[in-house]
């Protein structure tokens, strides 16, 4: 044989072998089980793909599961008690377990313990900290609607915690008044003096010794574990000095692009040398370049730290001197927000209000609000046990997130952070979305301008009836408005009177829907035939005040309404007005009808604002140390008198929920900077 | 194999046929014969050995690293059931159950178990069979950017163990199955899907397999079992479910539909009594004879059969109630029907209810008051109703709409917390895509821009020096002005020298640009140190230092605008069927030319950097349109109109107009409605909006003492 053959031969038999090897599997009968036959025969198919064979999860064993045979079945509600039994577990609460909501059908009110002498159990006697901080539901109830009633017709019993760092406070917890919240909210404002001094462990005890009882819990610095879900609420860690009302608005004046700040990342605070503490904090000098990044701690802090102090605290310290806290909260773009003793710390509120993008260093810490707003729109995360990660997390956000990232810091401190007021508002609204007849705002409303709190849900249940969000939404408001005569003079109803020719004035508009007159006059109304004919546009007349009303136009009549009329009628949201737009008119207004439309247009594109004529401004009066209210002539304007302008209807029903708690402003308004 | 051979005998031939001797080719013959029977053995010696080995050698070596999910050549484990089993760690946090030091690659990847058969070893009982669904849900994962086929750099392990449904599976048996993978290590990073969990008679709502600390993905969590943050709670599929049908806003003339067979007796009676109180507006319906799931027949009339899931779009409203299990198919189908979901289960955890947010497609009732449920539904105006159809039908495209969507959903919602530097905001998750005119204003601070920075005068230049200057000198008085930047566009000459610059007050940079482009004047300079930019031609020396002052104050009251000087209109020409622009003086006007006008920076990194389409080339192309194109990008992204100040309407000397320049005109004219028209395309839609209104300073034309007007120098024309 040749050896040219040969070679083919071992080349066949390399080929050969070849194909046993990689494709000889097609060879194997494989010794399969009978249960594996479908899939076997799922294979002849072909061109199905392969699951079509497979048998769907829902009908392996019985087509409705448990659902069939269910119908009056023993098992099931046998089952069922089960599931009840699971409920039983005091310390675990959930909304549908622990909560009565029977008491919140009508309103929702709020009870506040009064403050009870603390001294029982030897905590200090109330300091001017905490009587402030006492004074603050007492403030609370006057302003959600409530009007004071024995606790048995009240919602929800709210208790203020004031906790000292002692362990004692949990005693002075379980005071005799304690189980009286079973449905109640616990908010623990805790400032400093916070009862929590291991968050966990510490937390656990209470629950076990069912201390908390059926009360949400509203705290700071809860973990992940401890918060009850759906029921507990977790608040912000804030200062003593923390403003109660109205507050410190956010510090970022300018919203420079892109922004260019001095520092990136920056802290500065404590590391424990001792104690519970972050272990993290430690660590963070390695971070620190002097450039850049500004990681300074100090180990100074307590009265034994000078024993217990390691080699770095010298150079620590030195540099942690250098650096002025403030100033690096206004120039640092991101500010980290490591844990400390506990998981949530004071830097927290701090960098949302310097608008200092927050970096979050505190595993397992739910933040505050979590539920509601959306903090990966005004904050960036970081693990602790990636520590070292976290410079090239920061350096990689471009400049537009952090464009969007600081002003959310900012809308988020504004509509809830800025004050104790806004933060306990917030924890009851949370918890008032809980409620069955309450609306449930979207996620888009609590984390935009204006915010749930002045979002008013039982307005209307979309936004599209708001005046805020319609751009974003892409909508416009409703077509054509109301006009709301407000009559409080009467003067004498000749033919001409400035009212009829007002009413004229109107009718001839081409944008009104109709007309409501509020007759608030000592006179009585004039007849029906008195009126200037409107055509097909319905005039109402209602007369405030007892008197006799009639109806004029194509409309039915309005209302009565109660015997003194109050000037705060006339923004009453009465059903007759369903345009978006109210035009607010005094009965002597001199207004023609192009300059009505051209209002009403105008309006269109600032629904949220008030648009009208007479303008009117504020200043600061030195001399009298107080606000002043000019009409003279300036060259700018504050404030739109309702005597002739535009506003969206969702400020009547506004001013509703706030006149029923008796607030008396004399004048409604929004302020305008120039416009035409 | 015959081929093989037959391409090799087709080679050798010629040589065979010129030298062989009959001899010979026998010999040959029996040669090849033994050879043949050589290799043959070969073989089967090759594969007997390989049969012996792990799952899949052939497999694996055909292609070494993807998992290829072939049902018939899964292996055998023979399992120990005494074997080590740790329980659900019903205290795992994200924090301390998920090793994240595996998660530390720039994405997320997920590593799938080869398919395995779970064998006891003592009955021969098989652990699970592995369903349709599972399958879908593996093979997703495998085509998905997530999958790895290295266990070494994977984050997260799927097993391919089938835990779908607890009805079929033995759960001690599941346990071992699970404790016996490879990586399992009590569990941690390893993920589990589950839609039935519980078992009866208990019916718990989570997988009652021993799975330690891993993540289940389950279907059925209420709030007392869901680890929030941790587990992931998905839908309960239904293989009911077709695609959607195009005429989905359907005549839905009841207000509820009730079509789940497996609701709770107490709350059926309910339900029942509701029904004979409302029976025009709530359909209730049952089971037909038989346990044929895709039909309902309702209780008064058993012959009339109705066709499921189709029938639920004739509701605008679709219940879903409790059950022995929380978590049920009809949401699904529900969805698929554009119906909006009523929810009558208290505790149970939504699906991706970590990101979707329900409030927004969903009704939620609680347990107790359903039987005000029908007054509830009729509260709600059908504004609400439509937006909360658009929003499921939203909903169930992008998360629900089969189980490749649903898994991948999933795995993004733990993809988010495991990488939260790139998850989505609730925003975007929720995101309103039905709306093509719903925006977001990347400019939203509710405040005042800061009067104290003044703005930065940005002048695009060619060669009018003479008009520069006379510009820079007239802009260097204006209070608000803080510094002025020449962008100096001509690539011929360079830019005069700064001395020869008249000397100002205030800073002053003269920039050469590289190429002659109308974007140079939209580039975002870092000399820029303001957040207004006044744009300016250098041919617009008109204006005052009052008209340019204030101008500033009303950006300042609209940063988001474009506030400026001359205006335009865009109109809509009935004949052409086109955007036709116009100059004209008008009643209304949409847009503000750039060659005077006021904007926030960022409004030029998003000219510079995110103008969609082929827009800036375009321009840069055509030297023209510049500024309808920055009027487009803002309208488009705040749905806002631009700002015009002051009544001044002429920016052109009138000694410039002549004949040749009026043809020209006409030229550019035509030549800037086909901009509109071709932008309008590119954004697919008009997104300018038109106002009626300008604005003016407060005291303007009153008849007032000009001294104590703050802006008395206003030009009227």
């Amino acid at each position: 044989m040749q050896a040219k053959k040969r070679y083919i031969l071992v080349f066949v038999s390399c080929a050969f072998l070849a194909y046993a090897y990689f494709g000889g599997y097609r060879l194997k009968v494989s010794p399969l089980r009978p249960r594996r036959a479908q899939h076997e025969s799922a294979k002849d198919g072909g061109v199905q793909p392969p699951y079509e064979q497979l048998p769907s999860f829902l009908d392996q064993a019985d087509p409705l599961g448990p659902l069939g045979h269910l119908n009056g079945s023993a098992g099931a509600l046998g089952a069922l008690g089960h599931n009840d039994s699971r409920r039983s577990r005091g310390s675990e609460c959930r909304m549908e377990t622990c909560f009565d909501f029977t008491r919140c059908y009508e309103q929702f009110l709020v009870y506040v313990y009064p403050p009870e002498p603390l001294n029982s159990l030897g905590a200090a006697s109330p300091t001017s900290a905490t009587t402030r901080r006492y004074s603050l539901p007492y403030r609370s109830r006057a302003t959600t609607p409530a009007i004071p009633r024995p606790p048995a017709s009240l919602c929800s019993a709210w208790t203020p915690w004031t906790g000292t760092p002692s362990p004692r406070t949990m005693c002075a917890m379980s005071r005799p008044g304690w189980p009286a919240c079973r449905t109640g909210t616990t908010a623990g404002i805790t400032s400093s003096s916070i009862c929590i001094r291991a968050p966990g462990r510490t937390m656990r005890k209470i629950r076990s010794a069912s201390m908390l009882g059926h009360a949400i819990l509203a705290k700071a610095s809860m973990s992940v574990l401890q918060v009850r879900h759906g029921f507990d609420v977790s608040i912000p860690l804030f200062h003593k000095q923390f403003p109660l009302r109205a507050g410190a608005t956010g510090s970022v004046q300018s919203n420079n692009f892109p922004a260019n700040k001095k520092y990136l990342l920056a802290f500065k605070g404590k590391r424990y040398v001792h104690g519970i503490g972050s272990e993290t904090r430690n660590s963070l000098f390695h971070l620190h370049n002097g450039r850049d990044m500004v990681l300074v701690t100090t180990c100074r802090h307590g009265k034994s730290w000078r024993e217990l102090q390691d080699n770095r605290c010298d150079e620590d310290n030195r540099e942690y001197d250098r650096y002025d806290y403030e100033t690096l909260l206004q120039n640092s773009t991101f500010c980290l927000v490591p844990r400390g003793r506990r998981l949530g710390s004071f830097r927290f509120l701090e960098a949302l209000q310097a608008g200092c993008i927050p970096v979050l260093l505190s595993n397992a810490w739910v933040l505050p609000f979590e539920s509601k707003i959306d903090w990966k729109q005004a904050a960036i995360w970081a693990d602790e046990r990636l520590l070292l990660q976290v410079p090239d997390i920061v350096r990689s956000i471009s400049a537009e997130r952090i464009f969007a990232l600081r002003q959310q810091t900012q809308v988020l401190w504004e509509r809830y952070f800025g004050s104790i007021e806004k933060i306990v508002f917030t924890t009851f609204e949370i918890i008032r979305e809980r409620l069955p007849d309450y609306p449930v705002r979207s996620s888009l409303v609590w984390n935009s301008s204006p915010g749930a709190l002045l979002t008013l849900p039982t307005f209307a249940d979309s936004s599209r009836f708001m005046p805020f969000m319609l751009n974003s939404m892409g909508a416009e408001p409703r077509h054509n408005y109301t006009a709301v005569i407000y009559v409080q003079i009467g003067a004498a109803m000749g033919p001409n009177a400035a009212l009829y020719k007002l009413v004229k004035t109107i009718t001839k508009s081409q944008f009104v829907d109709r007309i409501l007159v509020l007759w608030a006059a000592e006179r009585p109304l004039p007849l029906k035939k008195r009126w200037p004919p409107t055509y097909h546009i319905p005039l109402h007349v209602v007369a405030l005040g007892g008197n006799t009303r009639i109806g004029a136009g194509a409309g039915p009549t309005g209302q009565t309404t109660e015997e003194r009329p109050s000037i705060s009628q006339r923004f009453v949201p009465y059903d007759e007005i369903q345009t978006d737009a109210v035009l607010s008119l005094d009965e002597d207004a001199i207004l023609n009808t192009d300059e009505l439309d051209f209002a009403y247009t105008v309006w269109r594109d600032f629904p949220e604002r008030i648009v009208g004529y007479p303008a009117r401004a504020h200043f600061w009066d030195d001399s009298k140390n107080a606000w002043g209210y000019t009409s003279k002539w300036t060259n700018y304007y504050s404030i739109v008198l309702t005597g002739a302008a535009f506003y969206h209807r969702y400020y009547n029903y506004w001013w509703a929920m706030w006149y029923i708690i008796k607030l008396h402003p004399t004048n409604f308004c929004l302020i305008l900077h120039q416009l035409p | 194999m015959n081929k093989l051979k037959y391409l090799l005998s087709l080679v050798t031939q010629p040589r065979t046929i010129s030298s062989s001797s009959p001899k010979e080719q026998l010999l040959n013959c029996l040669t090849y014969g033994l050879f043949t029977i050589v290799a043959l053995c070969a073989g089967f010696l090759l594969w007997d050995l390989s049969s012996s080995q792990r799952d899949g050698f052939f497999y694996g070596k055909k292609d070494s690293h993807t998992l290829v999910l072939d049902l018939s050549h899964s292996q055998e484990v023979i399992l120990h059931s005494d074997a080590d089993q740790r329980k659900r760690n019903g205290n795992c946090t994200f924090w301390d159950c998920l090793n994240i030091y595996k998660c530390e690659h720039d994405r997320l990847k997920v590593y799938i178990y080869p398919l395995q058969e779970f064998v006891d070893d003592k009955t021969d009982k098989v652990a699970t069979t592995l369903s349709s669904e599972y399958f879908q849900i593996l093979e997703a994962v495998l085509k998905s950017r997530y999958y790895t086929s290295n266990p070494n750099e994977a984050c997260l392990f799927l097993p391919s163990l089938d835990l779908l449904s607890q009805n079929v599976f033995d759960k001690h048996l599941a346990g071992a199955a699970l404790a016996s993978l490879d990586f399992w290590e009590r569990g941690d990073n390893h993920i589990i899907f589950n839609m039935l969990p519980g078992s009866a008679p208990a019916y718990n709502s989570v997988l009652d397999v021993n799975t330690d600390n891993a993540i289940i993905f389950g279907g059925g969590f209420d709030t007392w079992t869901y680890r929030p943050g941790f587990d992931v709670a998905i839908p309960v599929w239904s293989p009911r479910v077709g695609h959607q049908h195009p005429h989905a806003a359907a005549q839905r003339k009841f207000v509820l539909v009730v079509a789940q067979l497996n609701v709770l007796p107490r709350f059926l009676r309910t339900l029942r009594d509701l029904s004979s109180a409302h029976a025009e507006q709530l359909l209730l319906l049952g089971p037909c004879n038989g346990m044929d799931l895709s039909t309902r027949c309702s209780f008064s009339q058993h012959h009339k059969l109705m066709e499921y899931p189709r029938l639920l779009s004739h509701g605008k409203f679709c219940f879903v109630g409790r059950s022995l299990r929380l978590g049920q198919p009809d949401l699904v189908e529900i969805m698929s029907e554009s119906c909006i979901p009523v929810i009558a289960i208290d505790n149970y955890v939504l699906p991706f209810e970590d990101v979707i947010d329900w409030s927004l497609a969903s009704v939620r009732i609680r347990e107790f008051e359903l039987h005000s449920i029908m007054q509830k539904l009729k509260a709600i105006s059908n504004v609400k109703i439509v937006e909360m159809q658009k929003q499921v039908q939203w909903l169930y495209s992008k998360y629900f709409k089969d189980l490749k969507t649903v898994t991948l959903t999933a795995l993004e919602v733990l993809e988010s917390r495991i990488f939260p530097l790139r998850a989505r905001s609730s925003r975007q998750w929720n995101a309103i895509a039905t709306n093509p005119r719903a925006t977001f204003n990347p400019l939203f601070l509710p405040s005042l821009a800061p009067k104290s920075q003044g703005f930065t005068a940005v002048i695009l230049t060619y060669d009018r020096v003479e008009s520069l200057f006379l510009l820079i000198q007239k802009l260097a008085v204006v209070p608000s002005l803080q510094s002025i930047l020449v962008i100096w566009n001509n690539q011929k000459k360079s830019p005069p020298h700064l001395s020869t610059f008249p000397s100002i007050s205030k800073p002053l940079k003269i920039r050469q640009t590289k190429e002659n482009k109308l974007s140079n004047r939209f580039y975002p300079y870092p000399e820029i140190e303001t957040e207004a930019i006044l744009t300016i031609d250098d041919d617009i020396i008109m204006l005052t230092t009052d008209e340019l002052d204030f101008g500033y104050e009303v950006w300042r009251e609209f940063p988001d605008h474009i506030v400026g000087f001359p205006s335009r209109i865009h109109v809509w020409d009935n004949v052409t069927m086109r955007w036709h622009y116009e100059s004209e003086w008008t009643n209304q006007i949409s847009m503000v030319l750039t060659g005077a006008a006021f904007h926030h920076k960022y409004w030029s990194h998003m000219y510079t950097y995110a103008m969609p389409g082929d827009i800036k080339d375009w321009v840069d192309e055509h030297m023209n349109c510049e500024d309808i194109a920055m009027n487009f990008l803002v309208a488009n992204i705040t749905n806002n109109p631009p700002i015009k100040v002051t009544p001044r309407k002429k920016f052109k000397c009138p000694e410039c107009t002549n004949t040749e320049m009026l043809s020209a005109d006409l030229n550019h004219m035509r030549e800037r409605s086909a901009c509109i028209d071709r932008f309008s395309k590119i954004y697919g839609r008009m997104p300018l909006r038109t106002v009626e209104f300008r604005a003016d300073p407060v005291l303007f034309r009153d008849n007032f003492p000009d001294k104590l007007k703050r802006y008395n120098d206003i030009g009227s024309l």
